[in-house]
């Protein structure tokens, strides 16, 4: 494992791939750790990543994104090269909303690799309340090996 | 089946959905065919999630397919919630990567209840046989009542 990157150079190759994918650039998500154990993520709040403009909270798609995002950098930091999965499925239980204005940290972990599929999980909770998760989230990864260009002169 | 007329009641739902940021940030709207409601997620570059392919993100895919999970459950309420339909659980299942060109949701509603509706969505592109994605969810339904949200 990790044959090809070294952990040291994980968070910077997570933050370059994160770069390169303009919907990710669009809602502002940032990783923030990244390493071949797990990955964490941070989105800001912003007025227009609300669902419903009574409440003011984050649309469930944002959060949708974030988990996707966050869960499918842990395969790749977990796999240790940049290898081009897929999301297969991907379960959100929304168990909370993180209040309007607040900050939330994504942490996804690949727990499990096999040749054909890797598997994550995901927590989402808000900034500073760990024990307050918002979303918990469960995905499974299509591996379709190592992409010639897949993340241009990153490394 | 609603009294209103359908025009009108589309023109109701068009109105509540342009107040939801995250549908505007994305860009999906509703189409009203002869068949019934249909979505659309408008393409531009900015829903790309892997360059290299190019694919559509997997999280905006999910986020379209819920936001239209929300306006179907209104629409089926004639567009009378007080509040929007609260997402209690999303699972999506990817079938193909997302071409860079417009997304089309066709949703249905297997039960509306008082307390929580089940729906699921397809999405696709070009060809409604060949599905792109598929989802299914559980909303919390906002007690009925005129007015908040659609039909002003």
């Amino acid at each position: 494992m990790a044959q090809d990157v070294k952990t040291a150079d994980m968070l910077q190759m997570a933050r370059e791939f994160f770069q390169l994918l303009p919907h990710g650039r669009l809602l502002g998500i940032e990783v923030r750790q990244a390493d071949a154990e797990r990955v964490q993520t941070r989105l800001a709040y912003r007025d227009d990543l609300v669902g419903d403009p009574q409440g003011g909270h984050l649309h469930g798609g944002v959060i949708t994104t974030l988990i996707d995002q966050t869960s499918g950098s842990a395969v790749l930091c977990r796999l240790g090269r940049l290898e081009a999965v897929a999301t297969l499925d991907l379960r959100v239980d929304h168990l909370a909303r993180a209040r309007p204005g607040q900050a939330v940290v994504a942490e996804a972990e690949c727990y499990r690799v096999t040749p054909n599929i890797c598997f994550a999980r995901c927590t989402v909770f808000p900034e500073g309340e760990r024990a307050r998760p918002v979303a918990a989230s469960m995905s499974s990864f299509m591996r379709t090996g190592q992409v010639p260009g897949f993340v241009e002169g990153s490394r | 089946m609603s009294a209103e007329p359908i025009e009108s009641r589309f023109r109701a739902l068009q109105a509540a959905i342009e107040q939801w940021p995250y549908a505007a940030l994305i860009g999906m709207q509703p189409l009203l065919h002869d068949e019934g409601l249909q979505f659309r997620l408008a393409y531009r570059e900015e829903l790309i999630g892997n360059p290299a392919l190019p694919a559509i993100h997997g999280g905006v895919l999910g986020g379209f397919m819920e936001l239209s999970a929300q306006a179907q459950i209104l629409w089926e309420a004639d567009c009378q919630l007080a509040a929007l339909p609260r997402v209690v659980d999303f699972s999506i299942d990817y079938l193909r990567p997302g071409r860079p060109e417009d997304v089309m949701g066709d949703c249905r509603v297997w039960r509306q209840g008082q307390r929580v509706a089940n729906i699921a969505v397809a999405a696709w592109q070009g060809d409604p046989d060949r599905i792109i994605a598929t989802a299914r969810g559980h909303f919390l339904m906002p007690e009925a009542e005129a007015g908040a949200v659609g039909a002003r």
